[in-house]
């Protein structure tokens, strides 16, 4: 055979061009942000979760379980209790989209499309997560809005509620990065989605968001101790409630929040790479 | 073996030299050499199987080769990729848009991935949907297009850009005659505003029709290359297939062709079952010849068709063995089966 002599004039020095520019890249992510609102608005249904499951959730555990809770004629109190608790759990929620989200692209040929063109791989994710801390505030919004019908009060300054909200999305952020590793290492949404509820079960019911911990045997005292989402639903109790300890839960969010991003955003991007 | 064409157009748009691509124990490609010359357009040719896909995601960096070089536009596959995909389209073998947007919106979203601006984007959205009549179905979701639709769709996605260079890999297989057509002349008419076409077929029919020159692959080596006309000759050309009103008549014109002794026509036979008779032809003139012939003797004829010869007899003129892919070719709905029965008969 011939030679391996490339005789076709390459480039003026044969270097790659640079990598795509800020506002380049800024563009990139607004299109692809748009595809996705897009894809919401063809589809409507998978808002449901976003929609209705702050809805359902709050009635069930207010008027199903919130008398045997706390005790009849409390509801008032297990309001309080309860709408800052469910806030942690929204973002674990909402950021499960993510993952199955993430598994469908791969899985059609859309992405082959984007990797032949002249953008940053990135901005394929970071739409999604943009996306996704889009929908997780408007289910924020939902279930306060329900709260307050419920009569929910914000006891706190706006800037401790504004701050429950924040430290609520800043933690399902950094769990979005674990279901983005899971939709890219399993292999259909449905393996992701069944993933992903072993995972939330026991963090989500092992916690102080529905009910305080102290009736809980030890070793499940214990655990809801070094749980996220307990210490999430803590700090955002005492931001909207204005009183409780605040410090010590809002720590340990925030050190769960740098340790799984840590942890798991370079896997996961790395897996994106390795699979782009 | 050295290329001795004698480029008229300029240089090469792409170049590969002793590209090799492997999974596992499967040599994809295999050690492959081609030239794409500017304003072209190549055929790659080759059964399921033949590793023409792998040749393709690696020409348009979705996969990056073991070894060997390519050239695409003037970029190294491998060094430049960035630079590279400016200038290539890809339409791959499976349908690359998002089917959970409708078209217009695929369209716009790849006009502003490219950089053209919002105005620029929706007209060019508008104008590609027209040109490949989905004007209709623009605001419907992809996923609920036709596959011919859907094909179409990819083919506008993938020339939003006016790439410089446009890979195709079996952009037909599956679909129905007249979107065929519809696709071909589509290319066609990229060619004629200056792009460069690799595409891969299993067809000779569509090899002939869109390209200038053919390669020809099986089990990641090229085994043969030429224009499509050289080809063409080497495998005998076309067959021109004759029914009589009367299929008593079929031995009667049998001898009658072969009597006249007509310039290059040999081995007329007649096909009982068919009602019909196959004659290999290689040129217009000597059909002509035949159909006077015929027509002069008195011969009463019901119908008269050509026949490009089939991948499977390209493959025993070229190498006088069968195929070693499926052979038939994919269509489009079971093409993931055959795939993974292909590979599997491979791993044995
Ligand atoms: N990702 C892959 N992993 C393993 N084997 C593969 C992969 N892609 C293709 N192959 C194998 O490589 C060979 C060539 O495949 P392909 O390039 O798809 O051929 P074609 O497009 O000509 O049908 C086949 O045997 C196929 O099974
Ligand atoms: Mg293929």
């Amino acid at each position: 055979m011939s030679t391996a002599t490339i005789t076709a004039p390459i480039g003026k020095t044969g270097a790659d061009e640079g990598r795509i520019g800020l506002r380049g890249n800024l563009r990139h992510i607004g299109a692809l942000v748009r595809r996705n609102l897009v894809q919401i608005k063809n589809d409507p249904e998978t808002l449901f979760d976003v929609l209705l499951m702050p809805i359902i959730f709050i009635l069930l555990f207010v008027y199903v379980f919130g008398g045997a809770i706390a005790g009849k004629g409390n509801q008032q109190e297990y309001v309080q209790y309860l709408v800052p608790g469910m806030m942690a759990m929204m973002g674990m929620n909402v950021a499960m989209a993510v993952g199955t989200g993430v598994n469908e692209d791969f899985r059609k040929g859309v992405m082959d499309r984007f990797r032949t063109m002249p953008i940053a791989r990135s901005s394929v994710l970071i739409a999604k997560i943009v996306v996704e801390i889009l929908r997780m505030l408007l289910a924020t919004a939902i279930l306060l809005a329900m709260g307050l019908l419920l009569g929910l009060e914000i006891r706190g300054s706006l800037l401790e509620f504004a701050g429950s909200v924040l430290l609520s999305t800043v933690f399902g952020a950094a769990l979005m990065w674990i279901f983005i590793l899971l939709g890219l290492s399993v292999k259909t949404p449905q393996a992701v989605q069944g993933m992903a509820m072993l995972v939330l079960m026991p963090l989500q019911f092992g916690s102080s968001i529905f009910a305080p911990t102290t009736s809980m045997p030890g070793w499940l005292e214990g655990f809801t101790k070094v749980n996220p989402l307990s210490n999430l639903a803590d700090a955002a109790r005492a931001l909207i409630n204005g009183q409780g300890a605040l410090a010590h839960p809002a720590l340990i969010t925030l050190g769960w929040t740098v340790v799984i991003t840590a942890v798991t955003m370079p896997l996961a991007v790395r897996k994106f790479r390795s699979k782009t | 073996m050295t290329r001795q064409t004698i480029s008229t157009r300029g240089g090469n748009a792409v170049e590969v030299r002793g590209l090799v691509k492997h999974f596992g124990a499967v040599k994809a490609v295999d050690g492959v050499d081609l030239d794409v010359r500017e304003g072209t357009v190549l055929g790659v040719l080759g059964p399921n199987g033949a590793g023409k896909t792998t040749l393709v995601r690696c020409l348009s960096t979705l996969l990056v080769p073991d070894a060997g070089r390519a050239v695409v536009a003037g970029c190294d596959v491998v060094r430049q990729p960035r630079a590279l995909r400016r200038r290539i389209g890809l339409t791959g073998q499976y349908a690359s848009v998002d089917e959970k947007l409708s078209g217009w919106e695929n369209l716009y979203m790849i006009g502003r991935l490219l950089d053209l601006p919002r105005k620029d984007a929706r007209t060019r959205a508008d104008e590609m949907l027209e040109r490949f009549s989905l004007t209709e179905a623009a605001r419907r979701p992809a996923g609920k297009y036709s596959g011919g639709m859907r094909r179409r769709l990819d083919l506008a996605a993938s020339m939003i850009g006016r790439p410089a260079v446009l890979f195709l890999d079996e952009p037909t297989t599956g679909l129905d005659p007249r979107t065929r057509n519809e696709v071909w002349d589509e290319v066609q008419r990229m060619v004629r505003d200056g792009a460069t076409v690799l595409l891969t077929t299993q067809y000779m029919e569509e090899a002939e029709q869109l390209a200038d020159e053919l390669t020809v692959v099986d089990r990641g080596r090229v085994i043969a290359e030429g224009r499509v006309d050289e080809l063409k000759a080497k495998v005998g050309g076309r067959t021109l297939q004759i029914r009589p009103t009367g299929a008593g008549e079929l031995d009667r014109m049998v001898g009658a062709i072969a009597q006249a002794g007509l310039d290059g026509i040999t081995g007329a036979t007649a096909d009982h079952d068919g009602g019909v008779v196959n004659v290999p032809i290689v040129s217009d003139e000597q059909l002509t010849a035949v159909v006077g012939l015929l027509g002069a003797r008195g011969f009463a004829l019901a119908g008269i068709s050509t026949h490009l010869p089939s991948l499977d007899e390209v493959f025993l003129a070229i190498t006088g063995q069968k195929t070693s892919g499926a052979g038939t070719p994919e269509s489009a709905s079971d093409t993931h089966d055959e795939q993974a029965a292909h590979h599997a008969e491979v791993g044995v």
